[in-house]
């Protein structure tokens, strides 16, 4: 083979399969990261302000249960979640919406008129009008969610999870 | 010169002298339509690719089968594309696997010693059919569904056997989950396992006795 200035047909096939090559990696490698990572990327926003109707519904010092479900979708699948709120309506406006949840171990907490106490089924614990932990292992007090009062209309606020 | 831990790495596997024989072999001087098998190859490695891809996303029962495959086509980035070129690639693969047997039988390749490399070959086509027909099931809509319906339909024209064939085809006696499931077994590790390892033998064949010449009018 005799050495000379010009580029050599072996080298510029070379060269040229080389840039050929990096540009179909780069074409297809771009989508194949993005496919695997977009589903993860796409935040999903769920918190929201729950409407629980007129706040005449609400008898004022005992506090009532309302419930509503929210639909989760992910991906090709739908899941359904319950949330209960019990809504103590107080003098004028004032407002304490609590989550039903215990927050112990997440069982539903349900309100004895006759003893003035939140009882948790699970593992016998008293929560006050208030929330505050009376007895039992709950870790803190039941969780309050923000309310607004708009029109007579009392909504609740759904944090993002 | 190659780099030194080329050499070093050289030494070790004699990568080298694969290399040489399977690229650096003596061909015939040939036509285009020898490019066919390397084109099917080809094919074979972006569907491998690209269905590989699409496991991550697709699920295999009826529940959520049509709506997983809409995810990847709406929910996910270039799933589209990915599913695009894996439905584009089967239609392809099954064009150029057929024209490249036809090359081969009209210039008498298939005749000694290349017979096994023929016969190899016919496994590697129905095996590509076959996938064709469990892929075309997974999306599971009317057209997929119906189109399985008479395709497990058509063996039980067998007599004696038939029956028993669309039974087992369908794994009972009417398409449903369990034929879902299997047909998504049998594209995804069965045929797929079958095809790599006819392409093994196949390759193995076509270098260890190369290529054949361009029949002239005295053959």
């Amino acid at each position: 083979m005799t050495e000379s200035a010009e580029v050599s047909r072996r080298d510029f096939v070379t060269v040229v399969v080389g840039a050929v090559g990096a540009v179909m990696v780069f074409c297809i490698g771009i989508p194949a990261v993005a496919y695997l990572v977009s589903p993860a990327l796409k935040v999903k926003k769920t918190e929201d302000w729950v409407s629980c109707g007129p706040l005449e519904n609400y008898p004022i010092g005992i506090p009532t249960l309302f419930t509503f479900t929210r639909t989760q979708v992910n991906g090709w699948e739908k899941t359904a979640i319950s949330y209960g709120v019990y809504v103590l309506r107080k003098e004028g406006d004032q407002v304490l919406a609590l989550s039903n949840m215990c927050t112990h171990l997440s069982c539903r907490v349900s309100w004895k008129d006759a003893e003035v106490v939140y009882v948790c089924p699970c593992h016998d614990a008293h929560f006050s009008i208030d929330g505050e932990v009376v007895s039992g292992p709950p870790p803190r007090p039941l969780d309050p969610y923000e309310t607004k009062i708009e029109n007579g209309e009392l909504f609740v606020f759904l944090k993002q999870e | 010169m190659a780099p030194k831990f080329v050499t070093w790495l050289d030494e070790r596997l004699g990568l080298q002298g694969i290399y040489s024989t399977v690229f650096d072999r003596k061909v015939p001087k040939v036509n285009w339509w020898f490019t066919l098998g390397s084109a099917s190859l080809f094919l074979f490695g972006i569907q491998v690719a690209t269905g590989i891809f699409l496991s991550v996303y697709y699920v295999p029962s009826p529940d959520h089968a049509y709506d997983s495959v809409q995810f990847i086509m709406n929910g996910v980035s270039f799933g589209w594309l990915i599913r695009g070129i894996h439905h584009w690639g089967a239609t392809l693969m099954v064009i150029f696997v057929f024209i490249h047997m036809l090359r081969t039988f009209y210039y008498a390749a298939y005749k000694f010693p290349r017979e096994l490399t023929w016969l190899t070959g016919v496994v590697l086509l129905l095996a590509t059919l076959g996938m064709g027909f469990t892929g075309y099931l997974l999306p599971w809509n009317q057209k997929a569904y119906w189109a399985t319906t008479v395709g497990t339909e058509i063996p039980g024209t067998i007599p004696g056997l038939g029956p028993f064939i669309t039974t087992v085809l369908r794994g009972g006696g009417e398409l449903s989950a369990v034929t879902l499931a299997r047909f998504y077994s049998l594209h995804i590790w069965f045929l797929p396992a079958v095809i790599l390892l006819a392409i093994g033998i196949h390759m193995y064949l076509v270098i260890r006795l190369g290529i054949s010449n361009i029949p002239d009018k005295d053959d």
